[in-house]
């Protein structure tokens, strides 16, 4: 097994008087990895952990063999990106989204070659991007997140809001990314299926608890 | 004291006679306001008796002292008033405390300093009253939508979030809307004045016999002042209020309903 990226050790939260994950250790691995489980599992809270969009009661997450809450959390954010499970993209144009993200990481983009990444045209970057299609918007938010060239890819149920044909669009632009970069996934998804499809290691959650860890 | 116009307590009373015909409408009309209605005019009616005894005492003691204390005393219950707007918005209270503050504070210190009028209790008072009250419902409209956008907009402020943004960098599109819409009724009120109604300034000044050119200068100076203070009233409570959404690791709070 390749060294851990992500140690989660005795991860407990609650929310509104609700277990969401009770006592959950787990090591998520470098490369391409999911977490399943059905709706209510715990899966996207966890997810969130990752890059501290949340933090949790008790327990404690670490990343590269240091506790996530020793990162400065903005950096933390940058190389750690998580593209959530609806597109959210800023007013303007497909262009303006990928140069946002970059002015925060301080790199100079290629837009063109961001948008080439996730399988879409450099006809695209002038185009209003919240006029898109669903599943163009979530690659410009793929494109996006790609701009702060992070070395981790959280992916929170990336196709649900995709028909199927926008679907195996995504996730052939997933299977294009872990070949093309040197950067890991962590793929939320309640599709056991497609965590075959795209990921090595799939830890499957229930009710807040780890159920199994699998790698192939 | 001497006034220009003498209104006796007789004359109020006869308007209550305009009261009756909105409490008629509201009986016709099963809207159930009648005792709002009997709430507000004996509220009003209590309020601005006291307060017209209290002017009069600062008046006639003629001390920056106390006007000082009079507008710290509305600018408190002006917070404590519009958190009630704002309550999607955690601890409204003190940045709405600091608006108010800020926009009576330094709008009477501009009047005074611009030479628009003497530093006496006699003009400090009314134009600080207007300019907290204004300055309140401003504030209080941009703090509402302010806690509207951030309810309804969670998903793409924490999409920014997870860029690596600031919270600033996440909110400004919407502290920028919530500034607007605080901004936005006087402007509007600024920009028919004299078309579709005429100000209650002017109005007075009229009615107590003033010249008409005086009356209207008398009101413009006011308009602009309050233009200016509504805009650091509504920029102050958005910019310090959006704070209060995010914990210290810069993660936005559970949304919670604050008792505020």
């Amino acid at each position: 097994m390749t060294p851990a990226l992500f140690e989660l050790d005795a991860v407990t939260l609650s929310r509104a008087g609700r277990t969401v994950l009770q006592d959950v250790t787990a090591s998520l691995p470098a490369g391409a990895c999911a977490v399943a489980g059905p709706s209510g599992s715990g899966k996207s809270t966890l997810l969130r952990l990752l890059n501290r969009l949340a933090d949790p009661d008790s327990g404690a997450i670490g990343y590269r063999g240091r506790s996530v809450t020793e990162y400065p959390v903005l950096e933390l954010r940058r190389e750690v990106s998580l593209v959530p499970q609806l597109p959210a993209l800023l007013e303007g144009t497909v262009a303006d989204n990928i140069h946002y993200a970059a002015r925060l990481a301080g790199n100079d983009t290629d837009v063109a070659t961001k948008l080439e990444l996730v399988g879409l045209g450099s006809d695209f970057a002038d185009r209003d991007a919240r006029r898109l299609s669903v599943g163009e918007q979530q690659r410009v938010m793929l494109a996006r997140a790609l701009a702060l060239e992070p070395s981790v890819l959280l992916l929170d149920e990336p196709t649900s809001a995709l028909d199927e044909r926008a679907q195996t669009a995504v996730e052939a632009t997933l299977v294009h990314l872990k070949q093309a970069l040197d950067i890991s996934l962590v793929l939320v998804t309640h599709d056991l299926g497609q965590a075959e499809r795209l990921a090595d290691w799939t830890l499957r959650l229930d009710c807040g608890r780890v159920v199994e860890m699998d790698m192939r | 004291m001497t006034t220009a116009i003498d209104v006796s307590l007789v004359e109020v009373l006869a308007t209550l006679a305009l009261v009756a015909v909105a409490v008629a409408v509201s009986l016709w009309e099963r809207a159930g306001l009648e005792s709002d209605i009997a709430v507000a005019v004996a509220r009003s009616f209590v309020q601005l008796t006291a307060i017209g005894y209290v002017i009069d005492i600062i008046f006639e003691q003629d001390r920056i002292a106390l006007v000082a204390l009079l507008i710290g005393v509305m600018v408190v219950f002006g917070a404590l008033t519009a958190r009630h707007r704002a309550r999607q918005v955690p601890n409204a209270f003190w940045p709405l405390l600091g608006a108010l503050a800020l926009a009576g504070t330094t709008t009477l210190v501009a009047v005074v300093v611009l030479g628009v009028f003497e530093p006496k209790p006699r003009f400090l008072v009314p134009v600080g009253g207007m300019v907290v009250g204004n300055a309140m419902t401003a504030a209080a409209v941009a703090l509402n939508r302010l806690g509207d956008e951030v309810h309804a907009r969670r998903h793409e402020i924490e999409a920014t979030l997870s860029l690596g943004a600031t919270p600033a960098q996440a909110m400004l599109p919407i502290v920028r809307r919530s500034l607007r819409s605080g901004m936005i009724p006087l402007i509007d009120s600024t920009k028919t004045t004299g078309l579709i109604f005429f100000p209650g300034t002017m109005v007075g000044m009229l009615l107590a016999g003033a010249d008409p050119i005086d009356a209207v200068r008398l009101q413009l100076v006011l308009l602009y002042s309050l233009l200016g203070s509504v805009s650091l009233a509504a920029l102050a409570a958005t910019g310090l209020a959006y704070r209060n959404f995010f914990t210290p690791a810069q993660q936005l709070r559970e949304p919670t309903v604050a008792s505020a």
